[in-house]
């Protein structure tokens, strides 16, 4: 009865070569740009996202300002060569508003927007590359950005997706073709340290059964992750800082 | 925890769409052999280094690499334990499952028996043998270079053992040994094995070369681009071959364009096509269209070289005349786009010596195969599987390799043996796993089940069943609960207590779908304990049950449903029989009489207003065969015996389903399991309407409602079977019910045609089907007793399950037909009868006959080889005049059966006419001395009665 389409092989391998529980090669860097105050690259597998983080400064817009914290405010785009065919427009579609909200959740959750009133953040991130995870992607990539622009945190916010492989088996850090090859995919944006779920989507759906262990999956992957992007930051700082002779250059 | 050393591209082209993927390289896979200290153990490698390969061609002892086509080509060697300690690389291992799903599932058997210490090697992610694609390299060329290069890193990886890399590629093996890596052909390797003569037999015939010259028989097939560049360019059409089963030389492919299937004829025609392939087909111009000859053709050839009855047997086909009314786009097969062969059952000919045989297959849609063999001698008593290995255009006969011997000719084991591979039945020993998913025994009611449980043992409750039916899954009550107000249960066995949804006991049961019943044996679908004992609603025993209980008035209409699950204690397990002698013994006044005789007054009702809604009332002719339980020969065949009470139970067992189908699909709109029977094309109708216009009645088809009306007026006083063999005809023009999950169609398509009703389901059989077991759990959920999981509530899922269970349903059906008509063969051994029969079919040179005392099929030829016939063929009006006597369909005749055993290979029924008398045809009657066993009395003395005419033929004993 299994139809053509498994998703770990029978040595328990996925398509590219995988286990289930590995994530795919994550490469970032910091401070990729001048102009803005923040900026990150970040590669997990295939997928390349762009983000730049600018301020904080004044409220553009005198409505929206609050009294008592910074508002942020996030664009999401996918640049129209990002995909196999090419897209149309790279914002401004309904799913591009939906996932700068979500962005924009994510954020929330960390950046102690208290410490600026009357003030505004932009984040900007922009997909160069989709193959699968974009939302986490992007995540990431602006929590990268947030702690180049030396804006003040809670934690990271990471984020990473799990999917269940055979039906059975979770999986982490679905790509593209796994995608689109079936099984639901869960998103998961957490905050690592403190276990908290910032934001939790699912593709397709899956019986309730399966939920808590795809679920530990996702959150497993989000530590993972955060553990890559600390030594990111850490091996950051300490170029930067050799560079201006802080610390010590060791490295 | 990961190592991702770096990537490739890969790129795809479809719609010039570049794709690129990643590829992980990794250090962590192991190489297998158990005594490698540089790789970490692999649990799931059965490499053993104490029984590696010995072959003469090798001074050493050796692992063994395969390439991709001596797996697709020699599963048949693969699977015999003499080789064993084999590595399958993971490219080799893609490629398999790319080019053949049933050779990729036969390869995973044999990688998962731990005996057979095959291993997977996952070369193509490993650091040290991953290669990237070359620039301009062909796939094929880069498979192999893959090969070699995991061949000699295996070679420097575990210097103190031998790899051998067996390929029947040329090429690949003078790189190979460039690259001094052990290497052969697997024909070589297999001949200077010890012990080889049953591997040679297996070898598959793909590279043969033909001894001498031998002329091409065939036209050659176009290339694969010719016939693609064809199909799109709309010159050629695809489709699948079937060929026909009366007419060796005849065959038809469906294909898009065509409303009608296009015909085959002839050797030209066919080209090599086998049953089930998908082939190209040129269809002819409009002016060179024929009709399909009407007459019936058996291959006699008996050997390779001889093709002179086949032209002869071409001609006569030629001669047919073309029916204007009847002609069909003709057409002939240009290549073949996919070959669907197949393992097939048979027998060897057996009339030649040496090393070729010649191959009968049982089902007679395929054609004969030669295969080698050196043990014809043995093989000659044996029923084998044999299978295609490839058809040259020199040979009359596809060339294949024998694959195993099932057992002595004629024996009843063997016999069913065939049926059930014949049809792909699981019958296998159920596995320890299975087995220790039983409750243990002795099996207590305990107070928690008391407590979940409506207790109904207080209430009398009784089943009926056919005599000696061991697994009863369901039992009935109805007792009067205030004036005029009935209340009607149906209880049914709770399957799905016992069997946990995912459990080892579970998967058998969903791949086994049905429990197959053949004469004298049956396959269960669940073991014995349950389906003869915890399951079986035993009369006074107390037994889970599932109930559906309706409140109904005295005219049948119900007032309530509820469904929920119960402990029952069944009074009496009564056979049919029984019941309706119960029921007609007025003097019997007990609860269960009581109850029965309510059950058969609604039943009536019941079945009144069914009909009246257009369901069908089809027959079929369904045949008990009484075994001699000790020689387990059958003794008698006789027709099933109908009783009132069989029509009761089947009245509530449709009203039970058909509650629940509502039920199940209004809490489960998407994922509901349900039957449905489509209403079949209007074309399929048209032997019917034929038949019932030659005999002066207008059947209508236009929906089932007429149908039933124009079945029940169609009656001749004057031949009381005719309205029978109507009805037959109209079952057979149907198509199968299946199921199906609610998700998936749409609502008009869940119509029950025969039944004639908007929603059915099966819930009333869970120990022998398992589709009734997922409604059990389904109505569980429901009545809140039992919870849901992952697959159950899965569309995909369901639909994958649906098409097993309806796959395993047909083929379960098809093996039971099978196994009656061999029975019904053995009966007839040695026996020599007159039988009173009716006509199926006129054909153009023969009649199909239907003996339904034992519903069986048989065909009288008209036409004897090399003589003139007496018969004059009406197309038109379907008879067949000779003097007098006019054949026409359903016309009753006496025929004398005789099972012609003068060849125990191939044994078939010899028939001949006995009345109406036809001089110079028919034989005369038998006188009761003659009802003897006679074995010297030659079969075929057609020549020699010519002038006896039988003036007052007897009835043979009834
Ligand atoms: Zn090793």
């Amino acid at each position: 009865m299994s139809r053509n389409r498994e998703l770990i092989s029978k040595i328990g391998l996925r398509l590219d070569g995988r286990r289930p529980d590995e994530l795919r090669r994550i490469r970032c860097k910091m401070g990729v740009f001048s102009q803005p105050d923040g900026s990150a690259y970040i590669e997990q597998g295939l997928t390349k996202v762009l983000a730049a983080v600018y301020g904080p400064h004044q409220v553009r817009s005198r409505q929206k300002a609050q009294h008592d914290a910074c508002i942020i405010n996030t664009q999401f785009s996918m640049a129209v060569f990002s995909t196999n065919e090419r897209k149309k427009r790279p914002r401004g579609d309904r799913k591009s508003t939906e996932m700068s909200m979500h962005l924009q959740q994510a954020l929330l959750s960390v950046i102690e927007t208290d410490l600026y009133p009357w003030s505004q953040i932009d984040v900007y991130v922009e997909v160069l590359h989709a193959d699968g995870g974009i939302y986490p992607a992007c995540v990431n990539a602006a929590t990268l950005a947030v702690i180049d622009a030396g804006i003040p945190i809670k934690e990271y916010v990471c984020a990473c997706t799990a999917s269940l492989g055979n039906n059975e088996v979770p999986m982490l850090d679905v790509s593209h073709q796994e995608e689109i090859l079936g099984g639901p995919t869960l998103t998961v944006a957490a905050l690592p340290m403190s276990g908290k779920i910032v934001l939790m989507e699912m593709s397709q759906r899956f019986h309730l059964d399966h939920l808590p262990k795809v679920l530990n999956k996702a959150l497993e992957g989000c530590k993972d992750v955060k553990a890559i992007l600390d030594e990111a930051v850490k091996n950051h700082v300490s170029e930067i800082g050799s560079a201006t002779g802080w610390a010590n250059t060791t490295s | 925890m990961f190592t991702t050393k770096c990537f490739i591209k890969k790129n795809k082209i479809g719609n010039f769409l570049k794709h690129v993927r990643e590829h992980y390289i990794r250090d962590d896979i192991s190489c297998g052999i158990p005594s490698c200290d540089d790789c970490n153990a692999e649990a799931s490698s059965h490499l053993n280094e104490v029984h590696l390969n010995k072959c003469s061609l090798f001074k050493f002892e050796h692992f063994i690499i395969l390439d991709t086509n001596v797996i697709l080509d020699q599963m048949d060697v693969l699977e015999e334990p003499i080789i064993c300690n084999v590595i399958i690389l993971h490219t080799v291992y893609k490629e398999v499952k790319h080019r053949s799903l049933p050779i990729y599932k036969r390869l995973n058997a044999v990688l998962e028996n731990p005996s057979r210490h095959f291993y997977i090697f996952v070369n193509d992610h490993h650091k040290d043998t991953f290669l990237p694609e070359d620039k301009n390299e062909l796939i094929n060329d880069h498979n192999d270079r893959c090969i070699r290069k995991a061949t000699s890193w295996y070679m420097g990886h575990v210097p103190k053992r031998h790899f051998v890399l067996i390929t029947d590629d040329a090429k690949n093996r003078q790189l190979a040994l460039a690259d001094n890596i052990p290497t052969c052909t697997i024909t070589d390797y297999v001949k200077h094995l010890e012990n080889n003569s049953i591997l040679q037999d297996k070898l598959s015939r793909k590279d043969f070369h033909s001894e001498k010259e031998a002329k091409d028989i065939f036209p050659p097939h176009l290339s694969t681009a010719a016939l693609l560049k064809g199909i799109k360019e709309g010159v050629l059409h695809q489709g699948t071959f079937r060929a026909s089963k009366d007419n060796f030389l005849e065959g038809f492919v469906s294909v898009d364009g065509f409303t009608e299937p296009v015909l085959l004829q002839g050797r030209d025609g066919l080209n090599r096509s086998v049953d089930g392939d998908i082939v190209a087909v040129e269809v002819f111009k409009m002016e060179n269209w024929v009709s399909p000859s009407e007459i019936v053709l058996e291959d006699e050839g008996v050997s390779e070289e001889s093709i002179e009855d086949v032209e002869q047997k071409e001609q006569a086909l030629k001669n047919t005349t073309v029916q204007e009314a009847e002609i069909k786009p003709t057409g002939r097969v240009v290549g073949i786009i996919r070959r669907k062969w197949k393992q097939y059952c048979g027998i060897i000919q057996g009339n030649s010596e040496g090393l070729y045989q010649i191959f009968v297959p049982a089902n007679r849609s395929i054609p004969k195969v030669r295969i080698e063999t050196r043990q014809a001698e043995f093989l000659k008593t044996q029923k084998l599987i044999v299978t295609i290995d490839s058809w040259p255009r020199s040979s009359r006969y596809p060339h294949g390799h024998f694959v195993r011997a099932l057992g002595r000719i004629g024996s009843q084991d063997t016999e069913n043996e065939v049926v059930l591979l014949e049809h792909d039945v699981p019958h296998s020993q159920f596995s320890e796993e299975v087995l220790s998913c039983l409750p243990k025994l002795p099996w207590i009611i305990t107070e928690e089940d008391e407590k979940r449980r409506v207790d109904l043992r207080s209430i009398d409750i009784c089943s009926v069943d056919p005599p000696g039916c061991t697994d009863i899954d369901d039992a009935l009550h109805c007792r009067l609960i205030e004036e005029g107000k009935l209340e009607v249960g149906v209880h049914i066995a709770d399957v799905s207590h016992f069997i946990r949804p995912g459990t080892a006991i579970d998967l058998e049961a969903a791949s086994r779908a049905t429990t197959v019943y053949l004469v004298g044996t049956r396959i269960d679908m669940v073991p014995g304990l349950l389906s003869s004992n915890l399951c079986s609603l035993r009369g006074g025993e107390d037994r889970f049950a599932f109930s559906c209980i309706w409140e109904m008035d005295l005219q049948a209409n119900i007032l309530s449903t509820r469904f929920h699950k119960s402990i029952i204690k069944s009074k009496s397990a009564m056979t049919y029989e029984e019941a309706q002698l119960t029921i007609d013994d007025q003097t019997k006044t007990d609860a269960i009489a009581e109850s029965l005789r309510n059950l058969n007054k609604l039943a009536k009702i019941l079945k009144k207003r069914r009909l009246e809604n257009g369901a069908l009332v089809l027959a079929s002719t369904e045949v008990k065969i009484l075994m001699d339980s000790e020689t387990m020969e059958p003794l008698d065949v006789e027709l099933k015996k109908m009783y009132q009470t069989n029509s009761m139970v089947e009245e509530f067992m449709l009203l039970a389903n058909i509650s629940v189908a509502q039920k199940i699909l209004q809490e489960f709109p998407d994922c509901a399991m349900l039957r449905r029977h489509p209403t079949p094309p209007a074309s399929n109708f048209d032997p019917l309407v034929k038949a019932g216009r030659h005999l002066g009645f207008d059947i209508q088809v236009d929906c089932g409602r007429n149908l039933a009306d124009s079945l029940d007026r169609a009656v001749k006083p004057e031949n009381p079977y005719l309205n029978t063999m109507l009805r037959m005809l109209a079952t057979r023009c149907m198509l199968q019910a299946v199921y199906f999950p609610s998700g998936t169609l749409q609502k008009e398509d869940f119509y029950h045609y025969g039944l004639a009703v908007p929603l059915y389901t099966h819930f009333t059989s869970p120990i022998r089907r398992y589709a009734d077991i997922i409604v059990h759990r389904l109505l569980a959920v429901i009545c809140g007793s039992d919870s849901t999981y992952p697959d159950l509530l899965d569309k995909q899922k369901s639909s994958e399950l649906c098409q097993n269970l309806n796959y395993r349903n047909r083929m379960a059906q098809y093996a039971g037909r099978a196994s009656v008509a061999f029975n019904t063969h053995l009966f007839f051994k040695g026996k020599l009868n007159d039988e009173e029969g009716y006509i199926l079919y006129v054909r153009k040179n023969a009649l199909q006959i239907l003996i339904p005392k034992y519903g069986l099929e048989c065909t009288l030829y008209l036409v004897k080889k090399n003589e003139t016939t007496l018969f004059e063929y009406d197309e038109e009006h379907q008879t067949q005049r000779a003097g007098d006597v006019v054949f026409h369909t359903f016309d009753p005749v006496t025929i004398r059966l005789q099972l012609d055993s003068s060849n125990i290979q191939h044994e078939k029924f010899s028939v001949l006419l006995v009345q109406p008398a036809i001089p110079g045809f028919s034989v005369p009657a038998l006188s009761k001395d003659d009802e003897q066993v006679n074995d010297a009395e030659p079969v075929k003395k057609g020549k020699k009665r010519k002038n006896i005419a039988a003036k007052s033929p007897k009835k043979s004993k009834s």
